[in-house]
């Protein structure tokens, strides 16, 4: 989900104190998702998956964080991993939950590639779970009410801040693509519109929206690019629900967020080392 | 730093990494474990269908209903197989009602001949010919001697106007639902009798699914299905109907507090908390359970939420009550629904939590005891199947199977997220076209060894169907002192499955009559001591889904050569202890005055 950026978390605190810090905002948004859709609810089966999560996600980055740069890592990266895991699996037993989460900040320091990481780490751990352990892991879909009146408060506040984080532009872009590739599915396989758009109005996509498709860690730089890779996370979600894969954007942004990434740094090299010989 | 920390710590992380990784589809499979094929006499029983051998050649036929649900047709058409047991002729033997559910079909009551045999007389003795057009269909039934004659009067719940049959002496059925005033029309899935206020009378509780006013054959409006998959409180009313002792009974709903609006497809009654009163259970689909405490006959209150049953919102399918530990607490197994790679919601098996006042607190044990996947989970039962001194479980499983390499899951997981809007109208769920949904599921049949783990042996023990199951219900078919298994699969065969148990396990039989009680016992708690341990059963009207077992208490004694105590707490209060009471036989026991 959606990280704390390095420049951010080095960067000066604002000199007003009632002035929020954008670095905050990201973990008392998750933090309110959380608490509402529990206590209006009930999402969770018990507190204490979630804990789990948040408590696994936070050890292991202190753990890799300090062994490996030889200080301690802003914690907010995986409060906000922890979280989302726990807000997203849905097991009977609790190991999906602490395997997800260390996954998922492990795969920081281990899936890189020329000093970045590649994967959204929530994105990664939980696509990997629900591949891998199909019969004892599914994810938060209908878990909360099928009513409008939390969602309207998701993507209030959900807009508020992604547009803060200047990153909402990323999130619109998602939203209308789904649409236009929801006429098509409809069209494709005959069911009817308006059960083709239904899975956006559901929780899943919401955190999904908010929070990994902005994840600034693992987009690309330009406004375009970053526009035109969030449009083809949702061509090969489109894809993939056409042949009916259930978690289809997780897996799309599971593939086409590294693509990405990695074609980006080909350009840049290549660039570079074009300038080299120009030079 | 030197220059191979790094280098170091990267491949200790990698290490890490791929261990992680790679223990996923491990955990995945160990959570799965099974017992190996070919190992049956390790688990001390075995099950073989001999339905067709035995008579019974019933095959369930689901509803028709309107055009306009034609494209979901086998999901909302998906319920009315049940089977409900008694000896409704008093001749010692075990008899078995199915219900069927197509318009102008006809419902089976299979009497047990004690010899090997069962006939249906339900032609004959009136209680067949119940699903005529424009009446409704049925979805299950209940037996109890509500008139206190001696002899198991039933009630057919359908979707439709229940019907209640007073039985004339064992020799046929007298229909006496409107003299009794039953409703006239409830869209029921599980209905039970007991008796709530203690006069020594069984009422009736009745759970609608779908709102009365919907008429499922000819609607009004394609916006009837549940308003979230979840939290959807837009279903039946229910009825509970006291008894007024002159073959009448008034709704006393209202006044008792039931307010429950939910989509209930199970309920059971049982003194949950120790105070003498039966409390009720409601599994329900789309949404939490709920638990009705029973105050002093007076009022009943939900505590769902407080107790921890009700908080999590599954797809609850059945109720059924075991005391699983030997240690006289009962624990509720609730099915709901787990598809792989879908929606793994995982059953319940809620047990009250030590040193908390009784039924006071639930822990959900299903995971941690091994009997949390079961498919798309329907029916299912406590009961000593192997004699081993410890309550075993049986589950039915399966939604809809039709096409054999294609699923319907993928357009359901769509529908189910959207607004209520979108989900509340049939007209927008995706067309089924002949898909399956969790179809041709493999049955599972649990071990308890008693301390703690549940091993699941139904391949290897010989239950092997994979039809659409809906009930299950036990019951000693043959008086040879152990549990045969029935099932009413939806649109399928009906199974009598004949249990062998490994010899020189013992066993003990009781079988209540009450007085001062109703006379069907219903609501009595017998808790029997031998070899150290006590195991606490009650007599129940319905268990599981559409179900019910015989009220005859079966408890087996594993190595035990003797019964210390046999405690018996009747309905009434009355409590009535025999000792040192014979094994290997059937003790029947009448109320003392």
């Amino acid at each position: 989900m959606t990280e704390v950026t390095g420049a951010a978390a080095a960067g000066p605190l604002p000199k007003q104190w009632l002035r929020l810090d954008n670095r905050f905002l990201p973990p008392l948004l998750i933090t309110s998702i959380l608490l509402t859709a529990h206590l209006s609810f009930g999402i969770l089966e018990g507190w204490e998956r979630t804990g789990l999560a948040i408590v696994t996600a936070f050890a292991t980055e202190m753990a890799l964080g300090r062994i490996t740069y030889g200080k301690w890592p802003y914690a907010a990266s995986a409060y906000i991993t922890g979280i989302s895991v726990g807000i997203l699996l849905r097991s009977p037993f609790l190991w999906p939950y602490a395997l997800c989460a260390f996954i998922s900040i492990a795969s920081k320091y281990v899936l890189r590639f020329r000093g970045r990481h590649l994967w959204n780490p929530s994105n990664l751990g939980v696509s990997l779970v629900l591949f891998l352990a199909p019969d004892t892991v599914s994810l938060l879909s209908v878990q909360w009410g099928n009513v409008v009146a939390p969602m309207v408060v998701i993507w209030l506040l959900g807009s508020v801040i992604v547009w803060r984080v200047g990153r909402f532009y990323l999130s619109a872009t998602y939203v209308a693509s789904f649409l236009l590739f929801s006429f098509i599915r409809a069209a494709v396989t005959g069911v009817p519109w308006v059960a083709a758009v239904a899975p956006i109005t559901g929780p899943m996509y919401q955190l999904f929206i908010f929070f990994m498709v902005t994840d600034p860690k693992v987009t690309v730089r330009p406004m375009w690019a970053q526009c035109l890779v969030v449009f083809i996370v949702a061509f090969v979600e489109l894809i993939l629900r056409l042949n009916e894969v259930v978690y289809a954007p997780f897996y799309a942004l599971c593939f086409v967020g590294p693509s990405a990434l990695l074609v980006e740094m080909w350009r840049d090299a290549r660039r570079a080392k074009m300038q080299v010989r120009a030079a | 730093m030197s220059a191979t920390r790094p280098r170091v710590t990267r491949i200790v992380w990698t290490v890490l990494f791929v261990a992680g990784v790679a223990a996923i589809p491990v955990l995945n499979r160990r959570t799965l474990a099974t017992a190996p094929a070919g190992d049956a006499g390790r688990f001390g029983f075995h099950l073989q269908d001999v339905a067709r051998d035995v008579g019974v050649d019933f095959v369930h036929q689901p509803p028709t209903f309107d055009p306009q649900l034609g494209h979901i047709m086998p999901q909302v058409a998906s319920t009315g197989a049940s089977v409900a047991v008694a000896d409704f002729d008093r001749d010692g033997w075990q008899d078995f009602y199915l219900t069927n559910s197509a318009d102008n079909s006809h419902n089976r009551l299979y009497r047990n001949g004690g010899d090997g045999h069962f006939t249906d007389v339900a032609e004959q003795l009136g209680v067949a010919d119940v699903n005529r057009t424009g009446t409704g269909v049925s979805m299950g039934a209940v037996w109890g001697d509500y008139d206190n004659d001696g002899y198991e009067d039933l009630l057919v719940y359908k979707y439709g106007g229940p019907l209640l049959f007073h039985n004339d002496g064992g020799k046929g059925f007298a229909d006496v639902s409107a003299r009794a005033g039953m409703p006239k029309w409830v869209n029921a899935n599980s209905a039970t009798w007991l008796d709530f206020d203690r006069d020594g009378r069984l009422d009736l509780f009745i759970a609608g699914y779908w709102p009365d006013g919907v008429n499922l054959w000819r609607l009004q409006t394609t916006r009837i299905m549940p308003e979230s998959f979840e939290y959807a409180a837009n279903g039946g009313r229910k009825y509970l109907l006291r008894n007024k002792g002159d073959g009448t009974f008034e709704d006393v709903t209202q006044a008792m507090g039931i307010t429950s609006r939910r989509w209930t497809l199970a309920v059971a009654a049982a003194d949950l908390r120790g105070t003498g009163y039966p409390d009720l259970f409601f599994a329900n689909d789309y949404g939490v359970s709920e638990l009705y405490a029973n105050d002093g006959g007076k009022r009943f209150v939900d505590v769902a939420e407080t107790t921890g049953v009700g908080r999590t919102p599954k797809s609850g399918m059945n109720a059924s009550f075991g005391d699983i530990f030997n240690d006289g607490r009962l624990a509720i197994y609730k099915a709901n629904i787990s598809e792989p790679g879908v929606l793994v919601q995982g059953n319940d098996l809620w047990v009250p939590k030590e040193g908390a006042n009784a039924g006071g607190a639930y822990d959900n044990l299903a995971p941690s005891l091994g009997v949390d996947l079961g498919g798309w989970s329907w029916g299912a039962q406590f009961g000593d199947l192997n004699n081993d001194g410890t309550l075993d479980l049986y589950l039915v499983n399966g939604y809809v199977s039709a096409g054999e390499r294609s699923s319907y899951w993928y357009d359901f997981s769509v529908i189910a997220v959207g607004h209520s809007s979108i989900i509340g109208d049939a007209r927008n769920w995706p067309d089924m076209k002949g898909r399956s949904f969790s179809g041709y599921q493999r049955k599972r049949v649990w071990v308890n060894d008693g301390v703690g783990r549940f091993t699941e042996v139904a391949q290897t023990v010989g239950a092997s169907d994979n039809y659409d199951g809906r009930a299950v219900a036990l019951a000693d078919l043959g008086n040879r002192g152990v549990l045969d298994v029935i099932v009413a699969n939806q649109g399928g065969p009906a199974l009598v499955y004949r249990n062998t148990v490994t010899p020189r396990r013992h066993w003990i039989d009781v079988e209540l009559e009450g007085t001062a009680s109703n006379r069907s016992a219903i609501g009595a708690r017998v808790e029997t001591t031998f070899g150290g341990r006590t195991q606490r059963q009650d007599v129940l009207a319905a268990s599981g889904f559409s179900a019910q077992n015989q009220r005859r208490i079966h408890v087996g004694l594993g190595g035990a050569t003797a019964v210390d105590r046999v405690t018996i707490v009747w309905p009434s209060g009355r409590r009535q202890v025999i000792e040192r009471p014979a094994i290997d036989q059937l003790h029947r026991v009448k109320e003392p005055a």
